[in-house]
């Protein structure tokens, strides 16, 4: 059952790799969100019950309601268009990430290791490369936002396969979460919708050395 | 003491941030520099003794708080001039005072850490705090010298986050679920080589935010610019420090390993190419806080590439931080007169420093000399070292290479200093100048003087400690 979630998971990746509007993306955040309430549930059998219902709450809660609501919110007030406009075609987005999501598996392949179940790596590290790939093919700020929190999904996946053993690091990763989100998405939306009219990244690019 | 110290500190950060009245703020000012001190002593007192299980008083801490100490002291003396003149809203002298505690207080409790989560959550609350004290001008380039900063360090602290997941995988073949460094040690020969070569590299570049190296050592140039002067000495000092920790400890843990070898060539890659990088920009560019920006991190690369070398290097490594903790910062105090003079950063607008500010001019030069390592400074002997350990582990090309590249970083440092110092500007409205007391240049010629002590004869104490820190790694 884990698995199939997992999987679902990789086909939400190829999913955003081809999505062109904002909004599907934070549909897509929102439905990650809930594959690893559902993940959480199923794989964290172990660990004390108040922690358990502490990282359910924050999985259901804060990924797939929380977030997605307060982007759509920004995205609403700064009266960003609807269109991602990436720098390149859907069609080689897609051809990339199915390339990052073989390497991964070609890689985990490699791994011999009983303790770790390898599916878990495999949505690790192909959410990690996908977010890096998104952050630096996406022309706005806020699509840099949206792929910093694809990598947070795929870390906390990769520290659920830990986490029976070190409940700890699980709630390091949910920390992780609520601190760099709020730091990111309270600067963008004090700020950077006032001050940057229309929000590009080609506009920040005053701090040079010339 | 370490959490009476993190309690008080968090309690004036927070009076700091809601008060609005000059005199509360320096009395807890002073309340928070004699919390530090104290702290700085009982650790000394103390000497290894371990405090609420994660905190440890260990020769490396020592040495950083002794450092931390003494550069937080002119900080906020610096940061006090400084917002007396250039007025800000009592909002923003609020947040900046409230950001400056908890950016020294994170640092210092981040030295102290034994533990690799507990190091991690302090990076973390130093990244929010230094934030603060980037955008302390709230206009358009602040913004995004704030927004870049922040959002690469996000990524950098997930990479650590990663490092750190992958770290506990390898440990689980040593049978073991404790991430404190003495317990990695100890199950040194245990780890699962695979998940450790992760670890490692996801680690390392994480921690190169913090410390200024290839590949994520833009964020901490574009914060150095933007960040009021005396913070960005914090930033580009004992900031760096804390990423050097991280690295450094971990280090430890893994040259007691069969890929001890692999981490040299991995940190040494990256401390070459931080070296090459600080040459190519510090050629170019023209706006002054960046170009000690970029010395910094060729400083942090040659600190790197001691590590990598071994041997005498790894004594090197640590004395050169110090030493560059010093000078970089009374650098940074010295640009907040040159600003009250010029009204700019742009190097085309500075110029004739001896005639509008003599003291400042010969801090200045006398940064300048210790900067790039000329006798007498102190960092001349650490860099010295450096070298020397390259030569002993027989990396005879690539250390005609650095020193290559530190020639032109000296052209091009030299070059923009006496333009500065010497050359009149175009353009410049003489009637303008303010006259500044020279009683402010005192804290930087104590920097600087202390850096050339330190360096040319190393008291007893110093020596040891360095010593005792690096005496866990393989000879």
């Amino acid at each position: 059952m884990i698995d199939v979630l997992l999987i679902t998971f990789i086909i939400s990746l190829f999913y955003i790799a081809i999505a062109n509007r904002m909004m599907t993306y934070l549909k897509v955040l929102a439905f990650q969100g809930f594959l690893l309430f559902v993940v959480v549930f199923l794989q964290l059998n172990e660990i004390n019950p108040i922690n358990l219902a502490l990282i359910l709450l924050e999985t259901i809660v804060f990924k797939s309601v929380a977030v997605p609501l307060f982007m759509a919110y920004v995205l609403k007030r700064n009266a960003i268009t609807r269109e991602s406009e990436p720098f390149l075609p859907n069609f080689v987005s897609l051809i990339i990430i199915t390339f990052i999501v073989v390497v991964t598996i070609l890689l985990a392949n490699g791994v011999k290791d009983t303790h770790l179940d390898k599916i878990f790596f495999v949505v690790a590290l192909s959410s990690l490369f996908t977010g890096l790939y998104f952050i630096a093919t996406r022309r706005k700020i806020i699509t840099h936002v949206i792929g910093y929190l694809i990598i947070e999904n795929g870390v906390f996946v990769l520290s659920l396969a830990v986490g029976n053993e070190m409940p700890m690091l699980v709630n390091l990763g949910i920390m992780l979460d609520i601190f760099a989100s709020v730091l990111i998405l309270g600067i963008f939306l004090n700020k950077i919708g006032d001050v940057f009219k229309d929000i590009d990244v080609d506009q920040l690019s005053s701090l040079k050395d010339r | 003491m370490i959490g009476i110290y993190l309690i008080a500190a968090f309690l004036i950060a927070l009076i700091l941030f809601l008060n609005r009245n000059k005199i509360i703020a320096f009395i807890l000012l002073g309340i928070f520099l004699i919390l530090q001190g104290t702290l700085t002593v009982h650790a000394w007192l103390n000497f290894h003794a371990t405090e609420l299980t994660y905190f440890t008083y260990d020769s490396l801490a020592v040495l950083l708080l002794f450092t931390l100490g003494i550069i937080a002291v002119p900080a906020f003396f610096h940061s006090h001039i400084y917002l007396e003149d250039q007025p800000a809203p009592a909002q923003s002298r609020a947040v900046y005072y409230s950001a400056i505690v908890l950016l020294v207080t994170a640092i210092s409790a981040g030295y102290l850490s034994n533990h690799i989560a507990v190091i991690w959550i302090f990076t973390e609350i130093t990244t929010l705090s230094a934030s603060a004290l980037i955008y302390h001008h709230r206009n358009k380039l602040a913004l995004e010298g704030t927004w870049k900063y922040v959002f690469i360090c996000a990524i950098s602290i997930t990479f650590v986050f990663i490092g750190i997941l992958f770290l506990s995988l390898s440990l689980e073949h040593a049978g073991s679920d404790d991430l404190s460094f003495k317990n990695l040690l100890a199950n040194s020969s245990h780890l699962n080589p695979f998940w450790l070569r992760l670890a490692f590299l996801f680690i390392f570049t994480g921690f190169t935010a913090k410390i200024g190296l290839v590949p994520m050592f833009t964020a901490g140039v574009d914060a150095k610019d933007k960040a009021p002067a005396p913070a960005g000495a914090l930033l580009s000092s004992v900031l760096m420090n804390l990423g050097f920790v991280g690295i450094f400890r971990f280090y430890i843990v893994i040259a007691n390993t069969p890929l001890h070898h692999w981490a040299n060539l991995v940190i040494g890659i990256s401390a070459f190419l931080s070296v090459f990088v600080a040459t190519v920009y510090m050629i170019k560019v023209k706006n002054l806080k960046r170009m000690m920006a970029y010395s910094s991190i060729e400083h942090m690369g040659l600190v790197m590439l001691g590590v990598a070398a071994g041997g005498i290097g790894y004594y090197a490594a640590i004395l050169h931080i110090i030493l560059h903790s010093f000078v970089k910062s009374g650098l940074f105090f010295q640009f907040t007169q040159l600003y009250r003079v010029y009204q700019s950063k742009n190097i085309y607008e500075i110029g004739n420093y001896f005639k509008y500010n003599t003291s400042g001019a010969m801090v200045l030069l006398l940064a300048f000399i210790s900067a790039t390592a000329m006798p007498p400074s102190g960092l001349f002997v650490s860099e010295f070292l450096i070298f020397r350990s390259l030569f002993e582990a027989h990396q005879i090309i690539l250390m005609v290479a650095v020193l290559l590249l530190l020639t032109m970083i000296i052209w091009a440092f030299g070059k923009n200093i006496f333009k500065i110092l010497f050359i009149p500007p175009v353009n410049f409205d003489e009637s303008k100048v303010p006259v500044i007391s020279p009683w402010e240049s005192a804290s930087q010629f104590a920097l600087l003087a202390l850096a050339v002590y330190l360096g040319l004869n190393p008291p007893a104490e110093l020596v040891n400690l360095i010593n005792e820190s690096v005496m866990l790694l393989p000879k």
